[in-house]
């Protein structure tokens, strides 16, 4: 064992000091809003029918988001959390991995979950906490999870699954796997502890992970400038002593390509990378939120003139791979969809009661079993105050 | 049949547990090559390979947040924390992630191949933060187990089990013992059931129950008494959580009465929820309030440790006064 003192500048004998904003951080952007190409850029590799797969998932997201806010505001939904103007983040990152590759997500990434074919069915039976449901109604709507998928399942907890990426890369690599693991979090998350431990371990370990933060300039109220200083997240990265680029997050090519980079990178070298996808929140953190309080209109209506849905058409225009009649056809396609799905899912049981106990331990304890029994009891004595499970059990 | 340390057994578990599977790893300060500040881990990177026994980064929520996305990925985790009195910087990761994983994702994913271990307790001049016995923190979270064994027989066959469960499992290694208790254990594989107390002594009087460090406290204090013709009952809880109400139940209905001894303080202890579940359990059987011997309600203290932890005298006046109730 050896260690060694790190110094690579040159000694000097007058006091130094770096300032802290001198890191230069150059951002990637292959997309005019107009759909036209900046001259020279390096373009990802995609054509008609990758282009037409992310085009289609960015809408079926704008479609979603648009109804299920809609649905929670006549009362039919208690929450949800749109990605309103940063679709692009999400749907582009997973679009430039492997179906072997894990997802892990904070909880604005659902266009990661619609890229890898989580159904519109899973989607409303997470939403609604009904009895098919895959996570079995324990979470609040919008943490939906798969196996099947490689999505992991989302947690409240903020940063949390920033280490936990690292641990599952780190067991992805032990095992051989040409997989890497990618983790979305947003900037503010990334003031959580859990950032540093995660980034510090996966390049200290040398593991295959994407750390994806969305930098979408709000922690719901707190605007970035009150959440760190420095040169915005990436600057971090090469803190840490990992590969570091910094995208317009809004610019899908922008954020495929990067993605595509990063994964080869991850899996040859097996090395960490950090893309910080620079973006806004469009929407309200959430639909207990309401961002009138904090911020202006004249600044929302900068950034939806940045739209990357629109911005990703006009491309698709450009090529002649899209048109208007297909346009119109595919959202009001999707229109139909999300609403009869709504229809089904809100009619669905609630979870039996028996999933109460489960999936604490592998196997319900004899103490679970006891208190279980004694709820059934209760139940049964009190029907009319426990509808969704009173004469189901 | 070797005659072994608690360490050796702790050793021997480990080396037999990443044997059996090439995913097996164990990770945490100075684990590496070093083998652990307590030499737990020691010839473990020789024998495997830095892969699967490496040292961390000094930061206790990156190895718990790293061991459950290790643990949700298939792999086997055993991540150690240097000192019990360290792991709460990952209580987030925990209690909020371990604990919940397979419930919240409604078992699409889980950690049951995580295992936790940490030295833990008083009695080696530690002072407050090389000696607290922070067990009933992680009682109080539904989705983890917690093992604390007695002795280098109980260590290896408890971890073994606990490596194998399909459960986050803490567990809670008594730090004083590491050397001091000596034992027979076998050499091969041998696992001990977990959620589950051991009688190692029967009595008629009074039921004495502790766990880890404490055991040979209770055993002592046993003698004593029964040089005045006390009849005391022995069990080891071994699994606090969960834990097995039904032995303790049993012994309580024979014996009448209850005394349990724990290093951690009093107030909001294991021994609480113990003493609160037996009563209900056990009330028409009782003779004697259900005694707690017990840490004072401070900080774990450095020059007066002996007048502050649960001893074999303070155990066997509470026994006294319990049977003379």
């Amino acid at each position: 064992m050896s260690t060694e003192i790190y110094n690579d500048g040159p000694v000097v004998h007058q006091p130094t000091f770096i300032d802290g904003h001198s890191v230069e951080i150059p951002e990637l952007r292959i997309l005019h809003q107009d759909g036209t190409t900046y001259p020279g850029a390096d373009l990802p590799d995609i054509d008609q029918t990758l282009a037409t797969k992310i085009y289609q998932t960015l809408a079926f997201h704008r479609v979603l988001d648009e109804r299920m806010v809609a649905s929670q505001r006549q009362g039919r939904l208690s929450f949800y959390m749109t990605a309103l103007g940063e679709e692009a983040a999400s749907v582009g990152g997973a679009a430039g991995l492997e179906p072997q590759d894990m997802i892990m997500m904070q909880y604005r990434e659902q266009g990661a979950l619609m890229y890898r074919g989580f159904s519109l069915e899973n989607f409303m039976n997470q939403l609604f906490s009904n009895a098919e449901d895959l996570g079995k109604g324990r979470q609040m709507p919008i943490h939906y999870g798969s196996k099947a998928l490689n999505c992991m399942t989302v947690s409240s907890t903020l940063a949390t699954q920033i280490p936990q990426a690292t641990g599952y890369a780190y067991g992805q690599k032990l095992q051989g796997l040409d997989a890497v693991t990618i983790c979305y979090f947003g900037e503010g998350a990334a003031s959580e502890g859990d950032f540093h431990a995660g980034l510090n371990m996966a390049a200290v370990q040398e593991v295959p992970v994407i750390f994806f933060c969305r930098n979408n300039g709000y922690a719901i109220s707190t605007p970035s400038e009150e959440q760190f200083r420095g040169n915005g997240i990436a600057s971090r990265g090469v803190g840490y002593g990992i590969k570091t680029i910094r995208i317009d997050g809004n610019d899908i090519l922008a954020v495929l390509k990067a993605t595509q980079i990063a994964r080869a990178y991850a899996v040859k070298e097996s090395k960490p990378v950090l893309i910080e996808a620079m973006s806004y929140r469009l929407g309200a953190h959430s639909t207990s939120d309401d961002p009138s309080g904090y911020r202006t209109k004249e600044e929302e209506a900068k950034w939806q003139s940045n739209d990357p849905i629109l911005r990703m058409k006009n491309w698709m225009l450009k090529q002649n791979w899209w048109d208007e009649a297909q346009e119109t056809a595919l959202y009001e396609q999707y229109r139909e969809q999300v609403l009869a799905a709504v229809k089904v899912a809100e009619k669905i049981d609630k979870p039996h009661i028996d999933t109460m106990i489960t999936d604490v331990y592998d196997v319900p304890s004899a103490q679970l079993q006891a208190q279980l029994d004694e709820v059934k009891v209760h139940v049964k004595k009190y029907p009319e105050a426990y509808p969704f499970t009173a004469g189901k059990f | 049949m070797a005659q072994i340390n608690l360490l050796h057994a702790i050793n021997s578990a480990l080396d037999i547990a990443m044997a059996e599977n090439d995913r097996t790893v164990c990770f945490g300060e100075d684990v590496g090559h070093f083998g652990g500040v307590f030499r737990a881990t020691s010839g473990l990177q020789e024998k495997y390979g830095k892969a699967r026994c490496f040292n961390t980064p000094l930061v206790e929520q990156g190895i718990i947040g790293f061991a459950n996305g290790l643990a949700a990925q298939g792999s086997v985790a055993i991540a150690e924390i240097q000192f019990a009195d360290y792991i709460f910087p990952a209580f987030d990761q925990i209690v909020n992630e371990a604990a919940k994983f397979r419930y919240r994702t409604g078992n699409e994913f889980n950690v049951g191949k995580l295992t936790i271990r940490t030295p833990y307790g008083g009695g080696i001049a530690g002072g407050l933060y090389h000696s607290q016995s922070p067990e009933a923190y992680f009682a109080h979270t539904p989705g983890l187990k917690v093992v604390i064994p007695r002795n280098p027989y109980q260590a290896k066959g408890l971890l073994l089990a606990s490596i194998r469960d399909d459960n986050p499992v803490i567990f809670f290694e008594p730090k004083r013992l590491y050397r001091a208790s000596v034992g027979e254990v076998p050499e091969e594989d041998y696992q001990l059931p977990l959620g589950k107390a051991e009688v190692v002594q029967t009595g008629t009087d009074i039921t004495l129950l502790a766990w880890g460090a404490q055991m040979e406290i209770i055993e002592k204090a046993a003698q004593m008494a029964s040089n005045d013709g006390i009849s005391c009952e022995v069990v080891d809880l071994r699994t606090i959580l969960p834990w097995d109400i039904e032995t303790i139940s049993n012994s309580v209905m024979k014996t009448g009465r209850l005394l349990i001894s724990q290093e951690a303080p009093l107030t909001a202890g294991f021994a609480s929820e113990i003493a609160a579940t037996i009563q209900s359990e056990c009330f028409l059987h009782l003779e004697s309030p259900i005694a707690r011997v017990c840490g004072l309600d401070t900080p774990y203290p450095l020059a007066l440790e002996k007048e502050y932890v649960s001893d074999h005298l303070k155990v066997y006046e509470a026994i006294k006064k319990t049977v003379n109730f």
